[in-house]
């Protein structure tokens, strides 16, 4: 088991920089999730980390050994899980989890118990005989940790291991990598554009976007304390509302956050509550058992035209006609500022 | 617009249109010479006079009791798959050169194809000065470098000569076989690739174990194009040997055209010439279903 170190690491494809100057400390046995828009870079730093693909510049120190440079994959103790999971159509389930064992010259008796016992542990010892053609994504997917798990690597790189699955599917399956990850300690390197699985996944999340780390930090530090208005829209869902109150007593330019659900109306407030109110225009209300989203505009707001969304619990049971004004609030506390002109955070 | 359906739109009729000039080609040029040639076989024809009577299978027992045949088929069988083997190691090995990048690739490349483009009669020409007794080229070259102290008499010698025809042999199919391979590595996933390096596999085991088998059914189909080109060919071994010396080096074409044209004995030379048909059709439907079974298992 091992930490990751990474300094100032750079790649430039020609004139692109995918991965343009990034710093992380990965600790001992952490789930960290790279979190990012397509393109954004994640996939490049993972292969760097691997040593599939050469960094431009910069360091990179797996368990304290320099890895940049020379360090062929094989030779640093990762295990990696590709988009599409890359099986060997040509060999068996068993064969496929075995690969990596061979390689290493790994006596006939030991690859058997190893890849009995991944096999065990992801249960799919019934498809031990079979192609991957035969099997299904999901069970392709755990064939794929098991060819990763049987390595014992310091360190786990997954690339958007979920992403080819169906939604029910996905949910399972992020369950069950969650506790497999608790169970074997192993550090991981997890990428995903989807904001709810690195939310559910990550002991902490890397928000990237250009090649450039825009936050790290627990789920509850980026989705409450998001840096930027970049972080605040990303994460969360739907997004974080932006809006210019033109507020007396915030300098100019300053942009207000808040998070759908805590925009409620007025009245379920108790009286003592810091609120700041707002008249809220609702255009369409939308069910979804659960919750209902309302979507309208803020009066107060600089551009009376844009959407803000709130989103209210079921056991709010208020009728919010549409097309009529109604007196929302946010408790003051819960209200997040930002530069408009650099999107950067702003004390209150 | 026309409003009517025009030829265009009747695929039926369109496809058997556009079909038949082949199918006349195939039926006049490929289809009745073989029908005419397995019925010679069966007969006592011969090229002097238009005398054609049934002879049963004595064609057929004359050439099995014929040694010369019997070297001959032997020959067929050691040329055809002694190229085929040099070819798909020769080819294997270059495309993994053209994989990489490097300066000059698209003149290499275009070296590379030259083989196939040469007229196979002018090629062997060339050949034959390349294994000529005095000028041999490779002889000159090994004794310069101090490998070779008596000297080889390429196409004086049964067995050298038959090596001779099969590095022709391979040469020719070479170029074609590369190609083949080349485009079957660029089907194979690149993740799949990678995974086997992260797995940690080093260059041997990648290729015995990863791409060749991914790679079986493009090679299979690519060595069984090589099997019928070299099996049927008269024009390398012709040129080259002559079937000499004193007859050792026939393969079944060229000796089907001695006996059959030189000799005047069609019967007994579309004999020789069919006899290899059954084989070439077990052969076929063997490799085929092998790269359909490697092919299924890769899906
Ligand atoms: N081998 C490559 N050659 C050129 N550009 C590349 C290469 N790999 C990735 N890129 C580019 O680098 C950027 C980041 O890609 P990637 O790391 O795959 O993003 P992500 O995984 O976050 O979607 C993209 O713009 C992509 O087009
Ligand atoms: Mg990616």
């Amino acid at each position: 088991m091992a930490g990751i170190e990474i300094r100032s690491l750079r790649k430039q494809f020609g004139d692109l920089h995918a991965v343009d100057g990034v710093d992380l400390s990965i600790r001992d046995g952490e789930f960290l999730v790279l979190l990012g828009s397509s393109g954004s870079g994640k996939t490049t730093l993972l292969r760097m980390i691997a040593g599939l693909e050469r960094p431009t510049a910069g360091e990179i120190h797996i368990g304290g050994e320099r890895v940049d440079g020379d360090v062929p994959p094989r030779a640093r103790g990762i295990a990696m899980v590709f988009q599409s999971y890359a099986l060997y159509p040509h060999r068996t389930v068993f064969k496929n989890i075995a690969f990596p064992l061979e390689a290493v010259r790994t006596p006939r008796k030991q690859i058997e118990e190893k890849v009995r016992w991944a096999a065990d542990m992801f249960s799919i010892t019934r498809y031990l005989d079979r192609y991957p053609r035969q099997l299904s994504g999901g069970e392709r997917q755990r064939v794929a940790l098991c060819r990763a798990l049987v390595r014992d690597p310091k360190v786990f790189l997954l690339d958007e291991p979920l992403a080819n699955l169906d939604a029910k599917l996905r949910n399972t399956a992020r369950d069950d990598l969650k506790r497999f990850q608790r169970r074997i300690q192993t550090t991981t390197v997890y990428v995903t554009h989807d904001q709810v699985e690195a939310m559910g996944l990550g002991d902490r999340i890397v928000v990237m976007e250009h090649g450039k780390v825009r936050q790290v930090g627990t789920p509850q530090e980026v989705y409450e304390d998001p840096v930027d208005t970049f972080v605040a829209t990303f994460v969360g869902q739907p997004p974080m509302n932006l809006l210019d109150l033109r507020d007396a007593s915030l300098p100019a330019g300053t942009l207000v956050g808040f998070r759908p659900e805590h925009l409620l109306p007025r009245s379920v407030f108790g009286p003592g509550e810091d609120l700041r109110t707002l008249r809220f225009s609702v255009r369409r209300v939308e069910y979804l058992g659960s919750d209902r989203y309302v979507y309208g505009s803020v009066l107060e707001s600089a551009a009376p035209d844009a959407t803000v969304i709130a989103k209210l619990p079921a056991n709010i049971a208020l009728a919010i006609p549409e097309g009529e004004t109604h007196e929302f609030a946010v408790p003051r506390r819960l209200l997040r500022y930002f530069d408009a002109a650099t999107g950067l955070r702003r004390p209150p | 617009m026309t409003p009517r359906r025009t030829l265009a739109d009747r695929e039926e009729v369109l496809g058997g249109v556009m079909l038949a000039p082949a199918l006349a080609y195939v039926i006049l040029l490929v289809g009745v010479p073989f029908v005419l040639a397995i019925v010679l076989s069966f007969s006592d024809a011969t090229a002097g006079s238009l005398r054609f009577g049934w002879a049963g299978l004595r064609n057929y027992a004359a050439i099995l009791a014929d040694p010369i045949f019997l070297r001959a088929l032997r020959n067929t069988a050691v040329v055809t798959i002694g190229s085929q083997v040099l070819v798909v190691v020769l080819a294997t090995a270059a495309a993994q050169v053209f994989r990489t990048t490097f300066r000059g690739k698209r003149f290499a490349r275009f070296v590379l194809l030259l083989p196939w483009a040469v007229p196979v009669s002018l090629a062997a020409i060339a050949w034959t000065w390349i294994f000529d007794s005095t000028f041999s080229v490779i002889n000159w070259t090994l004794k310069a470098a101090g490998l070779l102290h008596g000297w080889l008499y390429w196409l004086g010698e049964p067995g050298l000569a038959l090596l001779a025809i099969i590095i022709v042999q391979a040469w020719r199919i070479f170029p074609f076989a590369t190609v083949i391979v080349l485009a079957g590595l660029s089907s194979i996933p690149q993740e799949i690739v990678e995974a086997a390096i992260v797995d940690g596999a080093g260059f041997w085991r990648r290729l015995f174990q990863v791409e060749l088998p991914l790679l079986l059914p493009v090679v299979t189909v690519a060595v069984l194009f090589g099997v019928v080109y070299t099996a049927t060919d008269l024009g390398v071994v012709y040129i080259l040997t002559g079937g000499g010396p004193a007859n050792t080096t026939h393969v079944l074409p060229t000796l089907a055209f001695q006996r059959g044209i030189l000799g005047a004995d069609l019967g007994q030379g579309a004999a020789i010439a069919v006899f290899l048909l059954p084989f070439l059709i077990v052969v076929a439907i063997a490799m085929l279903r092998l790269a359909r079974r490697a092919e299924v298992g890769a899906r």
